[in-house]
């Protein structure tokens, strides 16, 4: 058959280039401009080149913050994924709990960031705090402001808390999608508790799973909010991920280059992490 | 394979069934020898499936008794039973393969590797799927897959029974034929006692040995095909079986005389029934168009390849007729019945007629 050549297709796809290219193109070329040049103020800028992307790939601050979001998304995906699996696992599958566990379950999705933020400085406070008030009177030393460690438990299980509904959705949906005869067929099959999970509902589950690590590799790669309101990046630079120092850089101390430079280096970073999720978990069981 | 006997079984899917509408299987009492390839037939929501699941397990039946070979299974879990039903949707386990799907049931009650192994490649070759032991099970087609699901049946040689819920919805037409006579030909070299589950008549009557016709959560007939044709014991089997289905009309009785309005009808003997809902059926095979009998208007003649079927109204009621390929309509047509194929009903259910 003959392939019909028309051109004017392309108008059609016109409104979404122009959308996209005001919120997204647009601003990314104007962070690639920032990030080879130089200014110091007066709208005055100069060539740099590709020095600051040098600078920010020797500064130990840059990695040490990197470290602390890889650190902090590893332990995030261990958590919430073994997690959402099980509670999904566990949830009610016909009946009125399920209502009542679909509602409960999309509430802290639904609470936007910075309350999360907010409601978790004032729940771990050893003061006023219902959580840091009571740690204390049990004689826990608990303090998020003074203790690195404790603020990392707080935001982990804050995120925890926020995001593995997320997960427990997903992965909900693609169980309720199994057909009873597969049920049943294991039944039959003499499976174990466990072969049913491993053979059925794992299998069944890989493709929401593998958007569930993605969306949540992303949010807690460029977690700002919540760390943000809750501990500020302290105590020290002990909770400072890469989108808190790249903030303070940007808008702190104005500084523009780096800063530019080091949005670049944490996109590409994201990209390619995304690329490697993707990659390991659609080729996992591929045909050799 | 085992003889497997339902005791007076009744099911109920609510908790506190009252009359008989709150059964999905009212009572079925019937026996199905060791061996018998078997089909249970009849319309969505008879209860096919609510049986097929008691026999294996999935259900338990609210009350009677089930024996495999005289043995109480009723409370036994679907793994003791040891049974094998194969799907009305193939299902696989997609991640493994084809090999592994067929060793699945069998690894499961820990059976030694080598003997996995040896069952394994016996019911590769019995299915046909021996050069496929390698690929990953979730590349293959739906009849390939359906072979996998009977395989993995198969592969445990004692199991009771072989159960099959519709398998062949979802198989291309062409391939339907070709299961369902290696399915035929399983049966007869291995002698398994299989039951098959389907609303198509086809399907059925080319299966089975005995057609087990289902209705209302109740068994109306069991039969070999020929007798559910010719001596359908419920009107229902007279509809569902038979394509135009059976001709049913309402009549009065006078010893070997039946009255159709106007008509009068002679009987091969006389019937034991009297009074009202006592109705006649004869098949369109049976019912012969000619010069002489009883008048009809021609509706409508559909020719359908190997024969002609011709609608036609007698005393105000729809008939059908079945006329040969080359064979005309007359002028002044008029309908006769085959005594051979004349049924009388009492409501709905077959009576025997005296000499």
């Amino acid at each position: 058959m003959e392939k019909t050549w028309n051109n004017k297709a392309w108008f059609m796809v016109l409104p979404v280039l122009v959308l996209v290219a005001f919120s997204a193109v647009i601003p990314l070329m104007t962070v690639v401009n920032y990030s080879v040049q130089d200014t110091f103020g007066g709208n005055q800028f100069f060539w740099a080149g590709a020095e600051w992307f040098e600078e920010m790939l020797h500064s130990d601050r840059f990695w040490a913050a990197m470290g602390r979001n890889l650190i902090f998304s590893a332990i995030i995906l261990a958590i919430q994924i073994p997690l959402g699996i099980f509670i999904a696992l566990n949830m009610p599958r016909k009946g009125w709990g399920v209502p009542v566990c679909l509602v409960l379950m999309a509430l802290p999705l639904l609470i936007p960031w910075n309350v999360v933020g907010t409601i978790w400085q004032v729940f771990g406070r050893i003061d006023i705090g219902l959580l840091g008030y009571t740690l204390h009177a049990l004689g826990f030393d608990y303090n998020y402001v003074n203790d690195p460690f404790d603020a990392w438990v707080t935001v982990i299980i804050m995120d925890v808390w926020h995001w593995t509904s997320l997960v427990v959705l997903l992965c909900y949906a693609g169980l309720v999608s199994i057909p009873d005869a597969f049920y049943q067929a294991a039944k039959i099959d003499g499976a174990s508790r466990w072969a049913v999970f491993r053979y059925i509902q794992l299998p069944k589950m890989q493709r929401v799973l593998l958007i569930a690590v993605l969306l949540r590799f992303m949010d807690s790669f460029m977690i700002y909010t919540e760390p943000f309101v809750v501990t500020g990046g302290g105590p020290g630079n002990s909770t400072t991920f890469l989108s808190i120092d790249l903030v303070k850089m940007a808008v702190g101390q104005f500084d523009l280059g780096p800063a530019a430079a080091m949005s670049i280096i944490y996109f590409l970073i994201v990209l390619l992490l995304s690329w490697v999720f993707y990659t390991v978990m659609t080729n996992y069981d591929v045909e050799k | 394979m085992a003889r497997i006997d339902l005791n007076h079984i009744r099911h109920a899917y609510g908790a506190n069934p009252k009359s008989d509408k709150d059964y999905a299987l009212r009572e079925v009492h019937h026996s199905f020898e060791d061996g018998g390839a078997y089909a249970l037939l009849g319309p969505s929501g008879c209860g096919k499936t609510t049986l097929l699941n008691i026999i294996s397990g999935l259900l338990h039946a609210s009350h009677g008794q089930l024996l495999f070979d005289g043995k109480d299974v009723t409370r036994l879990s679907t793994q003791e039973r040891n049974i094998a039903q194969v799907f009305q949707f193939p299902v696989i386990y997609d991640t493994m393969t084809v090999y592994d799907n067929l060793a699945f049931p069998l690894r499961n009650r820990g059976v030694p590797e080598a003997d996995v192994d040896r069952k394994v490649r016996e019911t590769l070759d019995m299915i046909d799927l021996a050069s496929w032991a390698r690929r990953k099970a979730r590349g293959l087609t739906a009849d390939q897959k359906q072979k996998i699901s009977l395989g993995r049946g198969l592969v445990r040689s004692d199991v009771n029974a072989i159960l099959f819920d519709e398998p062949l919805t979802v198989i291309d037409p062409h391939m339907k034929w070709v299961l369902r006579s290696q399915l035929k030909q399983l049966h007869r070299r291995f002698g398994y006692t299989m039951i098959y589950v389907t609303h198509d008549q086809t399907e059925a009557l080319t299966f089975a040995d005995k057609v087990v016709v289902m209705y209302d959560g109740e068994i109306v007939q069991i039969g070999t095909p020929a007798e559910l044709f010719e001596r359908p014991k419920h009107t229902f089997v007279g509809y569902f079986i038979g394509s135009p289905g059976m001709n049913v009309m309402p009549v009065a009785v006078e010893g070997k005389r039946a009255k159709l309005g106007e008509q009068v009808i002679d009987l091969p003997g006389a019937p034991k029934a009297e009074g009202n809902g006592i109705e006649l059926g004869i098949r369109p095979e049976y019912v012969r168009l000619g010069a002489k009998g009883m008048p009809v208007t021609i509706r409508k003649v559909e020719d359908i390849g190997r024969h002609k079927v011709v609608r036609a109204s007698l005393e105000g009621r729809e008939i059908a007729a079945i006329l040969g390929e080359d064979d005309h309509v007359p002028a002044d047509p008029h309908v006769t019945f085959d005594p051979a194929g004349i049924n009388l009903y009492d409501k709905s259910w077959r009576v025997e007629m005296g000499a």
